[in-house]
């Protein structure tokens, strides 16, 4: 018998396939926001990490995002037709191996930025992540051969409900599995107090690193993900307020719970929805909808009594 | 918990206000409305060019239900904003295609919102017309998807042309914004042209999309001694562009594209916008009768004068409305075959046939800035 939680990580596994066989009869504007909501999810799911639990502060996660999601494109895109028949043109195959080449890429980037910067502490580390994803951006830009500004275009539409959310299933359950292990117990420290975790014993740097990286990779599916949902890439895409919105998802749950940031993500994703009757009002409520939400619940949205930190 | 109640029918508010809004805008007709979905900028950065086009679709849209509808049956538009944003417009033609069901499209007048949502609207089956993505990619996308304005190939070329013959210009800098596909493809026409003319490009200078400071590429190429600067970009940062030039002392020609044509490019620049050049869809100073009735029209329903793109948008409803009254029918199938066959349709912008790549054949006019106003200069065919 495999412990509670991997059990709950197969029965998501297994709904998210069975949904997504019937999603032909789904109206494809729901399915669009439903796999949007998934990869909302893995992306603050991800940030959590970096910026709940080990308490750094990344403004780069777009960043990490779009090298995902170009590296993974180009691949289904540029070499997908010779690569397809390799696996015997199962999409299914390929799919996963383009998103997790993107991923590995993507942490890849994050070890990168993260080795040198996150000797820094706080605010630093903030700036050096935020440069980190406009030189992203900016390269995206400049590359012709992903279509630079014009953006890349032909994208097969790979994604679909069982991807989006098993990916989300999976990140949650990582970042979840991995705070629950002994060597996890360091993040948490390194995020309470980073002196007495080093007097401890523990590698604060090294720790911070290994959030980075998990972090981006993750990061990096979720922008595959994205590619193959929106089927175009735009480098504007991945800018700064893109960061910012998923900064919001992480500080609206509640940094470092596990539950709050998923449902943050579900619902700033999905309430934008609604507001679209409103035409220009809409982006006003969204940002008065936001002040208000920090108002009234500063330490996170969905954080009350009932569930105390570090209570596991 | 008191606060997390607090919060939670602060939500329920919310969401009840927006269902009001829902049912709102579907009003039941006496026939059910012929439903036109539009996906444009109505806010954000390039709001003014959303904004703009949506007054002349909504023009063209009151004159089409004043005078009894399309084939018996009222219309209706329904706009949804993309905010300037990457990302926005696949969400925003999802819905307008499958929640909606709207028989035809009307959108994103920025050619890399457009080239997002265009592939929504070829699988739905969905004819789509784009008032002023003049990006060429646009409509190779697939046989539902139209334009009513002219290229970017075709806005470079007009404009190499027009540097090289009226402006006699031998040496020319671009200045152009690598974060928008929109300025980069003008410039590649552009340097086409005038290089295939004889003429020669001193300098190439770049910024991104949101920049306010053009001083150094500016000082830079005013070191090169162009005769002429050819600056593709937006309004925004064209008006910016000017000021600064003239500061520096640079009193050249400066060309652009149809993203300069705005009201806010004099109120940014004041009395540096002088000696602006740049193509237009649509010439308020035009002679044509129906042009002439457009302005004023839409000058006594909105108080303040159409800019290009709002003629575009008239433009764009209009041609569709066209194509459903030639088809007969709301088939998407039927309404795409008859948007095709457009020929000779007398828009407003001027005479519009659709040719073989689903491209506008239209004449572009070139307009000056002087004393403060957009003063006519020449028209070049195509």
């Amino acid at each position: 018998m495999p412990p509670k939680s991997q059990l709950w990580l197969l029965a998501t596994l297994v709904v998210a396939g069975i949904v997504s066989a019937f999603s032909g009869r789904i109206d494809p504007y729901f399915l669009d926001v439903a796999m949007g909501v998934g990869i909302a999810v893995t992306l603050a799911a991800s940030l959590n990490l970096i910026n709940g639990f080990t308490g750094q502060f990344s403004l780069g996660h777009a960043g990490f995002m779009a090298v995902g999601a170009y590296s993974s494109a180009v691949i289904t895109t540029n070499f997908g037709p010779k690569l397809l028949p390799l696996v015997g043109g199962q999409v299914w195959i390929l799919f996963p191996i383009a998103l997790v080449v993107g991923g590995l890429l993507a942490a890849l980037a994050g070890l990168a930025v993260g080795a040198p910067s996150l000797r820094l502490k706080g605010d630093y580390l903030a700036i050096v992540t935020l440069g980190f994803g406009e030189i992203i951006k900016v390269i995206f830009q400049n590359v012709d051969a992903v279509g630079g500004a014009r953006g890349l275009v032909g994208i097969p539409n790979y994604t679909n409900l069982f991807w989006t959310f098993g990916v989300a299933a999976v990140t949650v359950y990582v970042v979840w599995a991995l705070l629950n292990s002994t060597y996890g117990r360091g993040f948490l420290a390194v995020a309470d107090d980073e002196v007495a975790a080093e007097a401890m014993g523990l590698n604060p740097t090294r720790y911070k690193i290994t959030a980075f990286v998990v972090g981006s990779f993750f990061a990096g599916v979720a922008g595959g993900l994205y590619a193959h949902l929106k089927g175009y890439l735009n480098p504007g895409g991945f800018d700064f307020n893109k960061s910012i919105e998923i900064v919001v998802m992480v500080i609206l749950g509640g940094m470092g719970r596990h539950v709050g940031v998923i449902l943050a993500a579900i619902l700033l994703t999905v309430v934008q929805e609604p507001l679209r009757q409103l035409g220009d009002w809409r982006m006003i409520l969204y940002s008065l909808l936001l002040i208000v939400l920090m108002i009234t619940r500063p330490q996170g949205l969905f954080v009350w009594p009932l569930w105390k930190k570090k209570n596991a | 918990m008191k606060l997390f109640l607090r919060t939670l029918a602060l939500l329920c508010l919310l969401c009840a206000f927006a269902g009001c809004g829902r049912k709102e805008a579907a009003a039941p007709g006496a026939a059910t409305p012929i439903r036109i979905g539009e996906f444009s900028s109505l806010t954000g950065r390039e709001a003014g060019l959303g904004q703009y086009t949506h007054m002349g679709v909504l023009l063209a849209l009151e004159e089409l239900d004043a005078a009894g509808g399309l084939l018996g049956r009222p219309v209706e538009v329904i706009a949804e904003d993309t905010q300037s944003k990457a990302g926005e417009s696949v969400t925003a033609t999802r819905k307008l295609v499958s929640r909606d069901h709207v028989i035809a499209l009307i959108g994103e007048g920025a050619s890399g919102r457009c080239l997002e949502g265009a592939p929504i609207a070829q699988a739905g089956r969905v004819p789509l017309v784009t008032p002023s993505a003049t990006n060429p990619k646009v409509t190779e996308i697939g046989d539902y998807i139209f334009r009513v304005c002219f290229t970017d190939p075709f806005q470079g070329t007009v404009m190499a042309k027009f540097a090289r013959d009226s402006l006699k210009a031998r040496r020319v800098a671009l200045l152009v914004d690598v974060g928008a596909s929109y300025s980069v493809g003008l410039a590649e026409f552009f340097k086409e042209r005038f290089k295939a003319d004889g003429g020669e490009i001193v300098a190439e200078q770049k910024f991104a999309g949101g920049d306010k400071d053009f001083r150094a590429q500016l000082t830079a190429i005013k070191a090169a001694n162009p005769d002429a600067i050819f600056a593709p970009c937006y309004y925004g940062e064209a008006g910016l562009i000017l000021f600064q030039a003239r500061q520096l002392g640079i009193t050249l020609p400066i060309l652009g594209g149809d993203g300069y044509e705005a009201p806010e490019l004099i109120e940014v620049a004041g009395a540096a916008a002088e000696g602006a050049y740049f193509p237009v869809h649509f010439s308020l100073e035009s002679t044509d009768t129906r042009s002439r009735d457009f302005v004023q029209k839409f000058t006594a329903r909105f108080q303040k004068p159409p800019t290009g793109v709002s003629a575009l948008g008239y433009d764009a409803l209009m041609l569709v409305a066209d194509a459903i009254r030639r088809a007969g029918t709301t088939d998407g199938a039927a309404i795409r075959d008859a948007l095709a066959a457009t020929h000779e349709f007398s828009g407003v912008t001027g005479r519009i046939t659709i040719d073989s790549a689903r491209n506008a054949h239209k004449p572009a006019s070139i307009i000056r800035v002087r004393d403060g106003r957009f003063q006519f200069v020449e028209t070049v065919a195509p």
